[in-house]
């Protein structure tokens, strides 16, 4: 059984010139569960990972293995594995030799390559080339090279993009086997819906900032309803709503939106007030709009979930 | 020291699990034999308008030097290939997932590029050989073969190429872009320099500076040189300066690669890699 240490994540910059990539980031992943680092391309994810394994260096803050920086590790590659990238081999060397030149390096069985690539199931093609593989292959050739020294700890940067229904499926049921095993496993992606069935944690960067932590739950759990709702007297039925407690949108075009107020809320309140509705529909409550409202970037927030996303953002950072 | 005991291995298996080594080793013997087998030829033969028949013990160091004389950008290509293709190609990552110290992963990169290139050196060494020998025992030169002065020009071609091959290293490792790497070697090489020595003879100052240019290191400590040799051949050339000496011509060599060596693991090696 591999030792495994949480990962430490406190208080992270890292600036490129003047631009700030990653600001005041603190999270942790422990042992035995898989964390999602999740958010929108651009966010600061790959710059967390790659200080956090020492690819680059921090400006201010720490990333540590339980206290150790990767670089400071006895064993590196026995303690943590990595892939940060399906886009890291040689496509002129086979898979097994990618394997075998990092075998070699970190000091590891020469067994272990063929381990691996049993693992991943790979064992069939890894004599070819890697210029012939699919994206999918490429994917699981990177997982086995993580796997290599069988490290307690697992990061993994977007290990689900660009693969196939069956290959994710694959993937999440590996990842949770992987979990099972006690293994710290931090995984990042853009798409919450990819990963939403293999995390059991959640940690959501935007602009460089941890926007959310918590587990895979709370970030449903209070959020506020939101509803769609119109009649052919509008004013009045902003008032009543507002009355009731919700706060009205009123767009330019399309429909009221009201939040504050769930569906069953605001049909009755409208009852109440004897106003026939047009259209009552609740509004994106499921985890995918939830993820993008808490990740929105504020320039291209401009429709009616502005007002939303940031008043949710400001309670997560309260 | 463990550590790079297995850089050194994990970096041999990295060159010889892609096709680069041969298709360069094949290139560098195809050139090599045409080159010694013309040379050989040229300074043998009376058939020519050309300087021939030449004493053996300025014929035969000639003929055997073809791989310094014009071959000597395969190992600096490849040294140049082995520093930038990590880059090219983004595994550097996991390359240094699997051993985070950089300097370790340089130096075991920097024993193998003197390794391959020494291996360069002994193919262009043998096949000048062969194919140089015979055409000059057929035209009735003796190849000199059993002479130690010969024997020891072989031996300095092999060092030679091994520091050329360290030279690309350098670079590449300064340079980082594989593409930048492979144009500055195949101009520098194939017409700058070549240039800049046969101009720099125009003046005193410049014909010694032109000494230390990295070929003409080379011919010094080698011993021999077409370009070297270009002064013994052509009489309206004017007066030679002095080459420098073997020992000078290798110094040259061996701070010029280490000096581009430890710039670049001042300076690129310590970058965030991307």
């Amino acid at each position: 059984m591999p030792t495994s240490t949480p990962i430490d994540i406190r208080a992270l910059t890292k600036r490129f010139g003047a631009i700030t990539a990653v600001e005041n980031v603190t999270f942790s992943a422990q042992p035995g569960r898989v964390t999602g680092f999740l958010g929108p391309n651009g966010a600061g994810k790959t710059t967390t990972l790659r200080v956090l394994l020492g690819l680059a260096r921090a400006t201010s803050g720490t990333a540590t293995f339980g206290g150790t920086a990767y670089a400071a590790l006895d064993d590196p590659a026995r303690r943590v594995g990595a892939s940060l990238s399906s886009d890291v081999f040689h496509p002129g060397r086979s898979g097994r030799d990618h394997l075998r030149v990092l075998q070699i390096a970190a000091g590891l069985d020469a067994e272990r390559v063929e381990a691996v690539l049993r693992r991943v199931g790979m064992s069939d093609a890894a004599d070819r080339r890697v210029g012939g593989y699919s994206l999918g292959m490429r994917q699981r050739l990177g997982l086995a090279a993580a796997l290599l020294g069988d490290p307690g700890v697992l990061v993994l940067d977007e290990p689900i993009n660009g693969l196939d229904p069956a290959g994710i499926t694959w993937m999440r049921v590996f990842l949770r086997e992987l979990a099972a095993e006690g293994r710290t496993i931090l995984l990042s992606s853009h798409v919450l819906s990819e990963v939403a069935q293999t995390v059991d944690d959640v940690v959501v960067i935007a602009r460089g900032r941890i926007v959310m932590t918590g587990a895979l739950d709370d970030l449903a759990a209070g959020v506020e309803a939101r509803v769609r709702v119109d009649a052919a007297d509008r004013a009045a039925l902003s008032a009543t709503l507002t009355a009731a407690g919700a706060r009205i949108d009123t767009p330019d075009h399309g429909h009221l939106v009201a939040t504050g107020l769930d569906a069953d809320a605001v049909g009755r309140a409208a009852l109440a007030a004897g106003i026939p509705l047009t259209l009552l529909a609740p509004l994106g409550d499921d985890l995918e709009s939830i993820f993008l409202r808490l990740t929105a970037d504020d320039a291209a927030a401009t429709d009616t979930t502005t007002d939303a996303s940031s008043a949710f953002a400001g309670e997560v950072a309260a | 020291m463990r550590a790079l005991g297995r850089a050194v291995h994990a970096e041999l298996l990295r060159v010889f699990s892609l096709r680069t080594w041969w298709i360069l080793a094949v290139v560098l013997g195809l050139y090599v034999a045409v080159t010694a087998g013309g040379f050989a030829f040229f300074v043998s033969s009376s058939e020519l308008n050309g300087p021939g028949p030449l004493p053996a013990e300025v014929a035969a160091p000639l003929v055997y030097s073809s791989t310094t004389s014009v071959a000597l950008v395969v190992p600096l290509l490849f040294g140049a290939l082995l520093a930038t293709s990590e880059y090219r190609w983004r595994t550097l990552t996991p390359t240094l997932l699997a051993q985070p110290r950089r300097v370790v992963v340089l130096a075991g990169r920097l024993i193998v590029a003197l390794v391959l290139g020494a291996l360069y050196g002994v193919i262009g060494a043998v096949v000048s050989v062969a194919a140089g020998a015979p055409v000059l025992a057929a035209f009735g030169t003796d190849p000199l073969l059993a002479e130690p002065e010969v024997l020891g020009l072989l031996a300095r071609t092999v060092l030679a190429c091994a520091l050329w091959s360290l030279l690309g290293l350098g670079l590449g490792a300064l340079l980082t872009s594989q593409i930048a790497a492979i144009v500055i070697v195949l101009v520098f090489t194939q017409f700058v320099e070549p240039i800049l020595r046969i101009v720099a003879g125009a003046a005193e100052w410049s014909a010694e500076a032109a000494r230390y240019l990295p070929g003409a290191a080379t011919d010094s400590l080698v011993g021999a040189g077409i370009l070297a040799s270009i002064g013994q051949l052509d009489p309206t050339v004017p007066g030679v300066i002095e080459p420098l000496t073997r020992l000078e011509g290798g110094l040259v060599l061996a701070v010029l690669s280490l000096a581009l060596v430890a710039l670049a693991a001042a300076t690129t090696l310590r970058r965030d890699v991307d």
